[in-house]
């Protein structure tokens, strides 16, 4: 039975990523040019995706045939030209599935002790009502961990993204103590998930990872370039995280297109901890009209990742 | 005329001519010690930083808090010895080498722990190849390094005439390299009005310097915490408040290295009661100052209490509930009663503040550093559960005794090196007031 649970669960998120691209095609990505890399050296992994060919049909192939490009320490530098990059989470609609975290893990290569996307379960007073909260990082457009940087190894592009380039890294963390919202993960040793990337470094891949360096969420510039939307956008399964350019007005779930502007007016879009002057690009839209319980969050949570959540605040405490 | 008193030297100079077993087997049990930090940092090499009790939450931790400890000493041991030597403070003479020797040793070692917090040693260059003059590590980096340099200048031309008294000494019992050793560093020092008057000259203007400096490094270590956004480090009086800890803490070291080296050396006859007092009332007043800026600082946090400030001040008074009231009230108010009271003022009691100082200040730092960490904007949530607060491991707790170890054992170095009283112009005091300006 737990075998057919996650069939259907895997067969349900290939459908999101098909439509996501599909979606994607026209209306997130401005150019609408959906390429897919295919190298056919690597290694099958026997897991299949449905990608857009140039000529514009669908077709299947092997994720592990499938590359992403890689541009080099010094190209990514330079944002993608005319793009500002921005995403909107609806807390409404989180219920802790967790696919998102998953999905980033493995996009990445990065082991359980380092993950880009958390969920936080808060409640900002004892009267209001707990939400979940994921949080990638908030590509700040006045980012404190890049103004004190010693080296210069985190960077601000064009397109709005904060990059970490981890071969300039030197690993004294005090962009960890300068990130408000706690954003940044160190590798504490080599993790093996590091040796499963065999590509050549890239810091719009953040992979494969690199001891002693500090790295965080990288809004996937890799998978930008080849018109998709981040792993955590098109894997989670109620469409809880938008993708899209600020000036193109536009955000996707990969199922739901919004105008950005629109969307963040109509559903008053607020951005967190306003008031600390960083100037996110990452928009939450409150936890209002709510699909589920906060303690489905639970549901299906194992012991271990239960445990993370026992020192929440207030009444949610006692429930689980 | 200066050279010709030498009856100081006779006095101290078994200290360099001789050690004992006993003084042996201390070197040897601080190699010891420095030998299992040796070994503890092999291991956080090896294994990587995962062998330290750091994550993600808590990046920084004991290293930190001895970065800004050793430092602290050595740039108060500057600034007691900088302003003794420009007040011309006649009780200065006996003691005003051990400050100097304090501040280049302590600044030797303090860098070396915020080196163990980097997790890519390999790279260090890129500091000076990639430097960013935004980064306040880049200014401390600047700053740390002209510190070095100056309070070396300063140490050395304060040296100078005991070098010259060793060189010319002919009943000194050394080695002959060693004599060499001081023809060469003496740089052909002979006592001349000419070369007093330049040297005079130069020890003033490196004295005055070195005061200038350790405010400005020291400021510069405070404003790497303070122009963060964490709640208890976005502090306004970061800056100042390091800088009277660090001077607090410097005094309450320079009355241990005298009660040390007055016992060991048997200098009662140069290091009396009255140093003992004399520093021990600079380190009450550094007290109240001390006392004050941490009341000030934590009055207006717990006052207007803004969420995580408050959330801050609870886990202060919960977790971190002995280390806080030993740092922040102990600390202070022992010194103020046991120097304050006439009665409470011996040598004694004065050592054992001064021990109480130096391990409420150590903590200090240690409550700054770590609640912080520990109490983000964000909760520390969805992280490892272990991950969630922090105690340092063998790793860290060895490489802060090998630290101390190091300490220990350059002064005893030092201390046979060159008479850790100085011996040359002892008995009268200088007639500075000519040759300055």
């Amino acid at each position: 039975m737990e075998e057919e649970l996650n069939k259907n669960q895997k067969n349900s998120r290939r459908q999101f990523l098909k439509k996501g691209i599909i979606a994607g095609a026209g209306v997130a990505i401005g150019a609408g040019l959906m390429t897919a890399y295919v190298d056919s050296s690597a290694a099958e992994t026997g897991e299949k995706v449905k990608v857009l060919t140039t000529d514009g049909e669908i077709m299947e192939v092997d994720r592990g045939l499938l590359k992403l490009p890689r541009v080099s320490r010094e190209e990514s530098h330079e944002g993608i030209p005319g793009r500002k990059f921005v995403m909107v989470i609806d807390l409404g609609k989180c219920k802790n599935a967790r696919k998102c975290v998953e999905a980033c893990q493995k996009g990445h290569h990065l082991p359980q002790s380092q993950e880009f996307m958390k969920v936080y379960l808060l409640q900002d007073s004892e009267k209001t009502s707990p939400y979940w909260f994921p949080k990638p990082c908030f590509h700040c457009d006045n980012p404190l961990c890049v103004s004190v940087c010693p080296v210069g190894a985190t960077y601000k592009r064009s397109d709005g993204i904060v990059l970490i380039d981890n071969e300039r890294c030197i690993g004294c963390k005090f962009c960890m103590t300068g990130c408000p919202y706690s954003t940044r993960v160190f590798a504490w040793k080599h993790y093996p998930e590091f040796d499963q990337d065999k590509e050549p470094y890239s810091p719009e891949a953040s992979s494969p990872g690199k001891e002693g360096t500090v790295s965080k969420c990288d809004f996937c510039p890799d998978l930008i370039r080849v018109g998709k939307i981040p792993y955590c956008a098109s894997a989670c399964p109620m469409g809880v995280i938008y993708f899209g350019d600020v000036d193109e007005d536009t955000v996707t779930n990969g199922t739901e297109t919004y105008q950005f502007s629109k969307l963040i007016h109509d559903r008053a879009g607020y951005r967190y901890l306003e008031t600390l002057g960083t100037r996110p690009c990452v928009y939450y839209l409150p936890p209002v009209d709510r699909q589920f319980e906060v303690e489905r969050g639970f549901g299906e949570l194992e012991e271990s990742v239960k445990e993370r959540y026992k020192d929440t605040p207030y009444s949610i405490k006692n429930k689980p | 005329m200066e050279l010709q008193q030498k009856d100081p030297l006779r006095e101290f100079a078994p200290q360099l001519e001789r050690t004992s077993i006993l003084g042996y087997a201390w070197i040897v049990f601080l190699l010891g010690v420095i030998g299992l930090g040796f070994y503890a940092f092999l291991s956080q090499v090896w294994y990587g930083h995962e062998v330290t009790g750091m994550r993600d939450n808590v990046v920084w931790g004991v290293y930190i808090v001895n970065f800004i400890f050793f430092m602290g000493i050595s740039y108060a041991g500057a600034l007691i010895s900088g302003t003794l030597h420009l007040f011309k403070t006649a009780w200065r003479k006996p003691i005003i080498r051990m400050a100097e020797f304090i501040t280049i040793i302590a600044l030797l070692i303090g860098p070396c722990f915020i080196l163990l917090c980097i997790g890519r040693l390999d790279k260090l260059h890129y500091l000076v190849l990639f430097g960013r003059i935004q980064s306040p590590i880049t200014w401390d980096v600047i700053a740390i390094t002209t510190d070095i340099f100056g309070c070396f200048i300063f140490l050395y031309l304060s040296l100078l005439r005991d070098l010259a008294t060793l060189r010319d000494d002919e009943l000194l019992q050394l080695p002959n390299w060693r004599k060499k050793l001081y023809k060469v560093l003496a740089l052909g020092y002979t006592g001349l009005p000419e070369q007093q008057q330049r040297l005079n000259r130069a020890t003033d203007i490196m004295a005055a310097m070195v005061i200038a400096i350790a405010i400005i490094v020291y400021s510069v270590l405070a404003w790497i915490f303070s122009v963060t956004l964490q709640p208890g480090w976005h502090s306004t009086i970061f800056g100042p408040y390091f800088v009277i800890a660090a001077v607090y803490s410097g005094s309450a070291v320079l009355i241990l290295c005298m009660w040390a080296f007055r016992k060991v050396y048997h200098l009662e006859a140069y290091i009396t009661k009255k140093h003992f007092v004399a520093v021990g009332v600079i380190m009450l007043v550094l007290a109240a100052f001390f006392g004050y800026f941490t009341f000030s600082d934590y009055l207006t946090k717990w006052y207007g209490s803004e969420k995580n400030d408050e959330l801050l001040i609870q886990l202060l008074f919960k977790k971190f509930y002995w280390p806080f009231i030993i740092s922040n009230y102990i600390g202070v108010l022992l010194p103020l009663l046991v120097v304050g009271i006439a009665r409470f003022r011996t040598i004694r009691n004065i050592t054992l503040t001064a021990v109480v100082v130096v391990i409420a200040l150590w903590l200090n730092r240690y409550i700054i550093v770590v609640p912080t960490l520990e109490s983000p904007y964000l909760p520390i949530q969805d992280s490892r559960p272990e991950w969630f607060s922090y105690s340092a491991t063998w790793v860290e707790w060895s490489l802060t005794a090998a630290g101390v170890a190091i300490f220990c054992l350059l002064f005893t170095v030092a201390s046979k090196f060159i008479t850790i009283v100085p011996v040359t112009g002892l008995s009268g005091e200088e007639k500075k007031e000519d040759v300055l300006v």
